[in-house]
């Protein structure tokens, strides 16, 4: 591993060098998307007291700065975001910033563990069809993940919730935790769980169907690879063999494709959240939206956008420590 | 070394015992396709027996029949016996003790046929510990030795290396150690060098004659490079079509070849001595083309034989035992 | 619903291998021009094969038909009242479908929204690929700073999670079926300028394109008349999945109030049936099964267009 340790480090800091000019485009087109809105904050706050005075709309302007040319807007804005302030939010009067790290746990909560059960779910049901493959089993999980990868999450919310909530009554249809339920220990833990299956398994299933779609291919790609012939011609187990040679290289393009997924899932939180009453970012973004709050909403923008920046950074470290031969050169 | 059987010389070896491997009436079919049909051959303690003939001879397929390691779709009739037992009657596990262990292989294609994701080192320690109880350490100071065996220098280094820091050559050397880990007793070697530039081709062929004698090993050596098996087989098949067409002596074969397939083959061949490759085109010498075997009756050379009578369109010509000890399926062939 | 490239577009992360280019000598130039790799009839035939996809084009062209014979079938505006609330489906002759909460017939307005979805999934499809292959084919075919800024501005695009984008798009404009349309090719167009990009990359050296440049052709003859149809095969492909990802995208929208208010959509459809799943979840589910059939038989078509466009990813099906 030592030896490897120079690439790994030539990987990340490439990932760092096309990240940054990333970011600051994604910052300038928040911007300009920013100056698009229909009218500003002050319009806002002006609708929601009431109306002001003309002279005293003017002031609120200029002490916003928001009667300054647009470069020099921009210029303040940088400066802004370089210190964390995304600006204040009109509707919710409090700093944007605050706003969007209080509701950002929940999202990563959301999406994260999503990810987790699509990858894992996706792997294990891909392994499964490729194992039988052309059977009944990978027919039906065949017609079964082109039927789901057709499906739009929130209609799969709603029916989750006829059907589980409604229709069973086996889980909440909404919200994060029992309102007086049990709070900490391992029983507000579970309570938490419980509010979290439904709408998991609403963002999952889109993404489990792509995997298990992906690794099947990969795994019948892999399995007839001169290398798992080495391996059987070694006398090794077919589990050994599966294990140790198939599955860690059809795994490969899972690790690429989920990692570039991350920002599908923040964006299909949005309507799973708004459906399941989720504290997250994406509920939070809808909210904005409905109360034209587009600073609250740029915030968000940029912030998940930084979070698929990272995640883009660390798939391409993982890639690099699953696969030695990424990083090398590009005739490899 | 420290190998049991490092102090019997490969060449006292008497052949009148029982074969180590003995192969009869081996048939493979793809579905109804024939891709070997009825081959029979030994392969003796020690001794280097050549499998020579054009791709799509069935050459290969007869190799991974005795690995039991037939592509999906193959089935293999006939009987093959290793050391005496007949392997179609062994249980699953004990296959795999057989590959591996006392049989080892190495194949065409050392770009594709290592692990990309596991160090070489890795793989050979993989090969080492299915087979024998060593310890992590003892198998890591096992496969060093092992990288140094099949003389690759630097093995410290070498052992954490991937695959794709090494050249095919370098490549085609692990293979070689991952196949002779466990002291086999026979080395299944198919095409070990036509993936190979020419000037490594003679080390590696070297290195395999070497550790054929250091590990008193016998070789099944599959090739279509009659410049190989000149230099390095005791004995020598020609396959054509799936069958065995001559089997003999190299040197008497190369001085008289008695089946015109085989003296096709010779004189497609440029230059015995130099290490040219002729396949890499079609063998211009031979008007036709293997398929033209497939589905016809009589000697499966016959439509491509400047010799053939009625007679070779009738029947398949049977293998002839000649006073010499030379085999040949040609009813034509006579040896004066 | 961000953009799936995974499943008929593997090119969005890999360079797709380019298609088979027959050699060529420089006086035969016009002859490439006029067969490109994957002949029309080849995809037919290939589509012929697939029974899946025949069910697929099935599929699309029923609903093609209902959206086009909607103002036949059912004159008059789908928003209107036309029977008593809650009817369930198959209860009554006049509504088979029932009808929602305010006595609108679910049928009628499945059939409208089929237009609004179909039109929207088009028109986005059509701008995102105008756009998407400008953009690849200008970066791809000219290289240096031009492609590395291009690039830049695809990866840019490619980073922002594409829904969050078009929900501050739609947020910022007024919500119409050209608005829409234009959000939606805004978020899908860096996947195919990608794809555009690595394909005329990788054909802009190829002999018959040398041979072009030999003879004097001006850059876009070059472009549109020898690259593109040879680059035609991946993006086509890309595009039927385009449009089923479209169509999810706009009915997202609608369900959560965010699409056009004046019209009629599936998403809308389910988003107001949403307050009464308890008493009557027919109302959201009937609108969402449409969905699931158009976008379901827009992938299959796609997957058949992918195994039969694309030869590296053949045989990956048993």
């Amino acid at each position: 591993m030592k030896r490897h340790l120079p690439r790994l480090a030539r990987i990340a800091g490439h990932a760092g060098l096309r990240a940054l000019p990333t970011a600051i485009g994604i910052v300038i087109l928040g911007f300009f998307l920013l100056q698009q809105a229909p009218g500003d904050a002050v319009d806002v706050l002006s609708g929601e007291s009431g109306g002001l005075s003309t002279e005293a709309a003017a002031a609120l302007r200029h002490h916003a700065g928001l009667d300054q040319p647009v470069l020099s807007q921009l210029a303040a804005y940088l400066t802004g975001l370089a210190h964390g302030d995304l600006g204040w939010s009109a509707r919710f009067n409090v700093p944007v910033t605050s706003l969007i790290l209080q509701r950002l746990p929940g999202s990563l909560l959301l999406s994260g563990t999503a990810l987790v059960v699509s990858v894992l779910a996706g792997a294990a049901l891909g392994a499964l069809m490729a194992a039988r493959e052309g059977s009944w089993a990978d027919r039906g999980l065949s017609v079964a993940a082109l039927l789901f990868y057709s499906l739009p999450s929130f209609w799969i919310s709603l029916m989750l919730i006829v059907v589980f909530s409604i229709h069973l009554g086996w889980l909440p249809s909404g919200g994060s935790q029992t309102i007086g339920g049990p709070e900490g220990g391992l029983a507000g833990l579970l309570d938490h769980a419980r509010y979290m299956v439904l709408p998991v398994t609403s963002l999952s299933l889109f993404y489990i169907a792509i995997y298990a779609r992906l690794v099947r291919v990969a795994m019948i790609e892999a399995r007839a690879q001169d290398y798992v012939r080495t391996a059987r011609a070694k006398g090794l187990s077919e589990s050994r063999i599966l294990i140790r040679h198939i599955l860690r290289n059809a795994l490969l393009p899972l690790t690429t494709v989920a990692g570039m997924h991350l920002g599908g899932m923040l964006g299909g939180g949005v309507v799973v959240e708004t459906v399941y009453g989720w504290p997250g970012l994406g509920r939070l973004a809808y909210e904005s939206v409905i109360g034209r709050d587009f600073r609250v909403l740029l915030g968000i923008l940029l912030l998940s956008s930084l979070l698929v920046i990272v995640a883009n950074a660390l798939v391409d470290i993982l890639q690099g420590l699953l696969d030695p031969r990424v990083g090398v050169s590009h005739a490899a | 070394m420290s190998h049991p059987a490092l102090s019997i010389p490969a060449f006292a070896v008497p052949h009148a015992i029982t074969p180590l491997l003995e192969v009869q009436d081996l048939q493979v079919h793809f579905g109804s396709k024939p891709a070997v049909r009825g081959i029979s051959f030994t392969v003796h303690e020690g001794e280097t027996l050549a499998l020579v003939g054009e791709s799509g001879s069935g050459k290969s397929m007869t190799a991974l029949s005795v690995m039991g390691l037939l592509p999906d779709g193959g089935r293999a009739s006939g009987t093959i016996r290793f050391a005496g037992r007949d392997t179609s009657t062994l249980s699953p596990a004990a296959r795999r003790a057989l590959r591996g262990g006392e049989i080892g292989m190495i194949f065409q294609e050392p770009m594709t046929s290592l692990n990309p994701v596991m160090t070489i080192g890795a793989q050979i320690v993989e090969a080492l510990r299915q087979h024998q109880p060593l310890s992590r350490t003892a198998a890591k100071a096992r496969a060093l030795e092992l990288i140094d065996l099949v003389r690759i220098p630097d093995p410290k280094r070498r052992f954490q290396d991937y695959p794709h820091q090494l050249s095919g050559g370098m490549r085609q050397r692990v293979m070689i150690a991952m196949a002779v880990a466990c002291g086999p007793r026979l080395l299944i070697a198919d095409e070990p060098t036509t993936a190979l530039d020419v000037t490594i081709q003679a080390q590696v062929l070297e290195l395999l004659d070497r550790l054929r004698r250091d590990l008193s090993m016998a070789v099944l050596l599959i090739t279509h490079d009659l410049g190989v098996v000149g230099q390095w087989a005791d004995r020598v098949a020609v396959m054509y079509a799936g069958r065995k067409v001559e089997e003999g002596d190299p040197s008497a074969l190369f001085a008289l070849p008695l089946h015109p397939y085989t003296q096709g083959l010779l004189r497609a061949s440029p230059r015995l001595d130099d290490a040219q490759h002729y396949t890499q085109g079609p063998l211009t010498e031979i008007p036709g083309s293997i398929a033209s075997a497939a589905g016809q009756d009589g000697c499966a050379f016959a439509p491509r034989c400047p010799q053939a009578v009625a007679a070779c369109r009738a029947a398949v010509p049977s293998l002839r035992i000649l006073e010499s000890g030379r085999k040949v399926a040609c009813p034509l062939a006579h040896q004066d | 619903m961000p953009p799936k490239a995974i499943f008929a577009a593997p090119g969005d992360h890999h360079t797709p291998p380019p298609p088979e280019t027959r050699p060529l000598a420089a006086f035969r130039i016009e002859d490439t021009v006029s067969a490109p790799t994957a002949s029309r009839n080849g995809v037919v035939s290939a589509l012929r094969r697939h029974p899946p996809a025949l069910i697929g084009v099935a599929i699309l062209a029923g609903v093609t038909l209902l959206a086009l014979l909607s103002p036949l079938l059912f004159p008059g505006d789908p928003l209107a009242i036309t029977g008593e609330p809650f009817l369930w489906p198959f209860a009554s002759l006049a509504h088979p479908l029932g009808t929602d909460s305010l006595g609108r017939d679910i049928l009628a307005g499945v059939a409208h929204g089929a237009r609004v979805s179909l039109r929207i999934g088009l028109s986005a499809t059509a701008l995102g690929l105008v756009l998407g292959v400008a953009a690849g084919a200008l970066a791809g075919y000219k290289g240096g700073w031009t492609d590395a800024a291009i690039s830049r501005l695809i990866e840019i695009f490619q980073t922002v999670p594409s829904f969050v984008l078009l929900v501050v798009l739609v947020a910022i404009t007024q919500p119409s079926a050209g608005t829409l349309s234009a959000a939606i090719a805004i978020v899908t167009w860096p996947t195919v300028a990608r794809l555009a990009r690595a394909e005329f990359r990788s054909l802009r050296e190829k002999d018959f394109v040398l041979a072009a440049r030999s003879l004097g052709y001006s850059h876009t003859r070059i472009i549109i008349h020898e690259i593109l149809p040879n680059a035609l095969p991946p993006i086509v492909v890309t595009a039927s999945v385009m449009v089923a990802s479209a169509i999810l995208m706009e009915s997202a929208l609608s369900f959560m109030g965010l699409g056009d208010p004046n019209v009629v959509s599936w998403g809308s459809m389910i988003g107001q049936g949403r307050e009464y799943l308890r008493s009557a979840w027919y109302i959201s589910a009937l609108p969402g099964l449409a969905i699931m059939l158009t976008v379901l038989a827009l992938n299959l078509i796609g997957d058949a267009l992918n195994e039969a466009l694309n030869p590296r990813k053949r045989g990956g099906r048993a």
